[in-house]
C-alpha cells in the first residue's frame, strides 16, 4: 500500500491531488462524475469581497491544446459564500480551499479574515496572478513588493494555511516566489495562466471581449513544469504545481520537480472525471516504481 | 444524473454540409429532457481541444441510442461529421435544462433555423409521450426554416411528429423568407413557442412573440469550455446577471433575457 498523504502546514491532503480554482465550481458541479472523497482537495472558484459580474461574452477562445479565457472573476462575494455555499459545501471529505481575490489590500484582508472564521475551510489561496480584472490581481503578483504587501496583510489576519497563487507573466518567478515566503506565505502554488490573446483573422476582430485572456490546458504544461523546478529550487516553503496536468504522467513530473502537490484545471473540463483517475494513476505509478511514499517522489528529478 | 459515456457510431447519414450519427451507449442511458445536450469530445482534431456542444436530435432507450445532428462550423465539427460507423465517441450527457413541457391544451409551435432545427424533435417526441399531454387535443406545429432548402434535413422525421411549416430565404422550399415572415402567423393559434437556431432568428421570433403576447422560450448556444457550469465562460447576460447557458439553459424564457 503506497503512502499518498502529503503534509503541509496545517493542512493535510489525502494525496496530492486538488483541483485548480476556476474549473472546478464549488466541487458540486462534478459530483456526478468524481467522489470528491478521493481528493487531496478542491480549491472552490475565485471569490472577492464583493459580487462581481465578471467581464463580458465572449470569455473564451480555443487554442491549440488549450484556451483562453478572460471570465474576469465572477463571484457573488465572499458575504453569499458564506451564507449560501459553504453550509452546502462544508462536509465534502475533502479540504475545501477558498481562492480569495481582491482588487485592493483592504478588499483581500476582510475577504480573509471573513473566511479564517469558517471551520471547515482549513486554507486559501491567495489569488494575486488573475490576469483578467483591470485592478488588483495580477498587478499585485507581478512585483516583489505587490506580493510582500498583500500576503503580509492577509497574515496578519488569517491564522490557517496560506497559500499563494503565483503568475507566470514575470521575469524572474523565484524572486516573486521569494517574495512571497517571506511576507508569511506557507505555500506558493504556480502557475496561474499565461497572458495570450487571439484574432479572428476574418473579421480582424479579437476573439475576447477583453482582448487578452489567460492561457491554460495541455499547451502550457513545459513552461509550468520549468517554473515549479525554478521555483522549488528557491524556497524553503512546499510548491503547488499546476499548468496543463492531464494525467498521473504529467503530475508525477511536476513532483519530481519539486511540487509537493499539484491541481488540475482545464483538463477538468475535457475528462470532469480526471482528476480522481489522476489520484488513483500517481498509485499505481508508485507501486510500479516501489515507491512506498509519494512524498519521496518530490523534488526526485535526476539529472 | 449525468454521466460520461463510450458510445459507438451505430448509422450515419450524411448532408451537404452536415451529419446525421446514431449512437449507441455501452450502458443504459440516464433520463433526457428535450433541449438538453450533449458534450462531445473529438478525438484525432489537433483543433479541437474542448469538447462539442451538440443538441440532443432523438433518444431510443429501448435501444440504448441518441441521434446527433451535426453541422460543420469549423474543425471540430468536421472531424465529427467525418466519423464512420463503428468509430468510438466519448460523450458527456444529459446536460443544461430542457424545454419546459407544455400545458395539456396548448397549441404549439416549434421554430428551428439552420442546425437549430435538431433539439425540437426529440422534444416534440416528449410532448407526444408525456401523460399529462397525451390525451388532451393540441397540436405540435414546426416551422423550420433554412437559407435554401438544403439545409432544412430530415422533414418527415418532423412529419410524423407534427405539422410542418417552411421558410428560406431563397424560396427553394416553402414560403419565401424568414421564420417570422411566415403566413401562419396571421391565422394559427399559438400558447407556446419554442425556438433554436442563429441568434438573429431568435431575436426575431421573441420580438414578434413579445408583440402577440406569447409565452416563448429559446435554446442559446454560447460558446463552452465544461458545459457544466464550472468555467463560467459560456454566460449570458440576462435580468438576473450573467448566466451559464450551459447549466442555467441553454433553454431560456424570454421574459429572463434582456433582448
Amino acid at each position: 500500500m503506497v503512502k499518498t498523504e502529503i503534509k503541509l502546514k496545517g493542512l493535510t491532503l489525502k494525496n496530492p491531488v486538488m483541483t485548480a480554482s476556476g474549473t472546478f465550481g464549488y466541487g458540486e458541479e462534478y459530483s456526478d462524475f468524481v467522489d470528491l472523497s478521493e481528493l487531496g482537495g478542491v480549491i472552490v472558484k475565485g471569490t472577492t469581497l464583493h459580487h462581481r459580474e465578471g467581464n463580458h461574452y465572449p470569455r473564451m477562445a480555443e487554442t491549440p491544446m488549450g484556451m483562453l479565457n478572460c471570465v474576469g472573476l465572477q463571484n457573488k462575494g465572499v458575504d453569499y459564500f458564506i451564507e449560501t455555499i459553504y453550509p452546502r459545501i462544508r462536509h465534502f471529505e475533502t479540504n475545501v480551499i477558498v481562492n480569495v481575490s481582491g482588487s485592493n489590500i483592504d478588499d483581500y484582508v476582510t475577504a480573509a479574515a471573513k473566511i479564517d472564521a469558517l471551520d471547515n475551510i482549513p486554507a486559501i489561496e491567495l489569488n494575486v496572478s488573475c490576469p483578467n480584472v483591470k485592478q488588483g490581481g495580477m498587478a499585485f503578483g507581478v512585483t516583489c513588493s505587490g506580493i510582500e504587501q498583500v500576503t503580509k496583510a492577509v497574515r496578519e489576519v488569517y491564522h490557517k494555511h496560506l497559500m499563494v497563487k503565483l503568475s507566470p507573466n514575470v521575469t524572474n518567478i523565484a524572486e516573486i516566489a521569494l517574495a512571497a515566503e517571506s511576507a508569511g506565505a506557507d505555500s506558493v502554488s504556480l502557475i496561474n495562466t499565461l497572458l495570450g490573446m487571439a484574432i479572428d483573422a476574418e473579421t480582424r476582430k479579437p476573439i475576447l471581449s477583453m482582448v487578452t485572456g489567460g492561457l491554460s490546458g495541455a499547451c502550457v504544461k513545459p513552461v509550468a513544469l520549468r517554473m515549479v523546478w525554478q521555483v522549488a529550487k528557491a524556497v524553503k516553503i512546499p510548491v503547488i504545481g499546476l499548468g496543463g496536468i492531464s494525467s498521473a504522467t504529467d503530475a508525477i513530473e511536476f513532483l519530481l520537480a519539486g511540487a509537493s502537490a499539484i491541481q488540475i484545471g482545464t483538463a477538468n473540463f475535457i475528462d470532469p472525471s480526471i482528476s480522481a483517475k489522476v489520484a488513483k494513476g500517481i498509485a499505481e505509478y508508485c507501486e510500479r516504481h516501489g515507491v512506498k511514499d509519494v512524498n519521496e517522489l518530490v523534488g526526485g528529478m535526476i539529472i | 444524473m449525468k454521466q460520461i459515456i463510450d458510445f459507438v457510431v451505430i448509422d450515419k447519414q450524411t448532408f451537404q454540409r452536415a451529419a446525421l450519427l446514431k449512437l449507441k451507449s455501452s450502458t443504459p442511458l440516464p433520463e433526457i429532457r428535450g433541449g438538453q445536450f450533449a458534450n462531445v469530445r473529438v478525438d484525432g482534431c489537433d483543433k479541437a481541444y474542448l469538447r462539442r456542444p451538440i443538441s440532443i436530435h432523438d433518444v431510443d432507450y429501448q435501444n440504448n441510442t441518441i441521434d446527433l445532428l451535426i453541422q460543420e462550423k469549423h474543425e471540430g465539427t468536421k472531424t465529427l461529421c467525418a466519423l464512420s460507423v463503428g468509430a468510438n465517441v466519448n460523450i458527456v450527457l444529459p446536460l443544461g435544462n430542457g424545454f419546459t413541457m407544455p400545458e395539456k391544451d396548448d397549441n404549439v409551435l416549434l421554430i428551428g433555423g439552420g442546425i437549430g432545427i435538431a433539439p425540437l424533435l426529440y422534444f416534440a417526441k416528449t410532448i407526444q409521450s408525456n401523460i399529462s399531454c397525451r390525451d388532451a387535443i393540441h397540436r405540435i406545429s414546426f416551422l423550420l426554416g433554412g437559407r435554401t432548402d438544403s439545409d432544412l434535413m430530415l422533414l418527415d422525421r418532423f412529419r410524423s411528429v407534427g405539422d410542418v411549416f417552411i421558410t428560406t430565404n431563397d424560396g427553394s422550399l416553402g414560403e419565401k423568407g424568414f421564420v417570422t415572415d411566415h403566413s401562419l402567423w396571421n391565422t394559427m393559434k399559438i400558447n407556446k413557442i419554442y425556438a433554436c437556431g442563429p441568434m438573429p432568428m431568435m431575436k426575431a421570433v421573441a420580438k414578434v412573440a413579445r408583440e402577440k403576447g406569447i409565452w416563448c422560450e429559446v435554446s442559446l448556444e454560447n460558446q463552452m469550455a465544461c458545459g457544466i457550469g464550472a468555467c463560467l465562460c459560456c454566460v449570458e447576460n440576462t435580468k438576473e446577471g450573467n448566466l451559464c447557458v450551459c447549466k442555467e439553459g441553454p433553454v431560456f424564457n424570454i421574459e429572463r433575457l434582456l433582448w
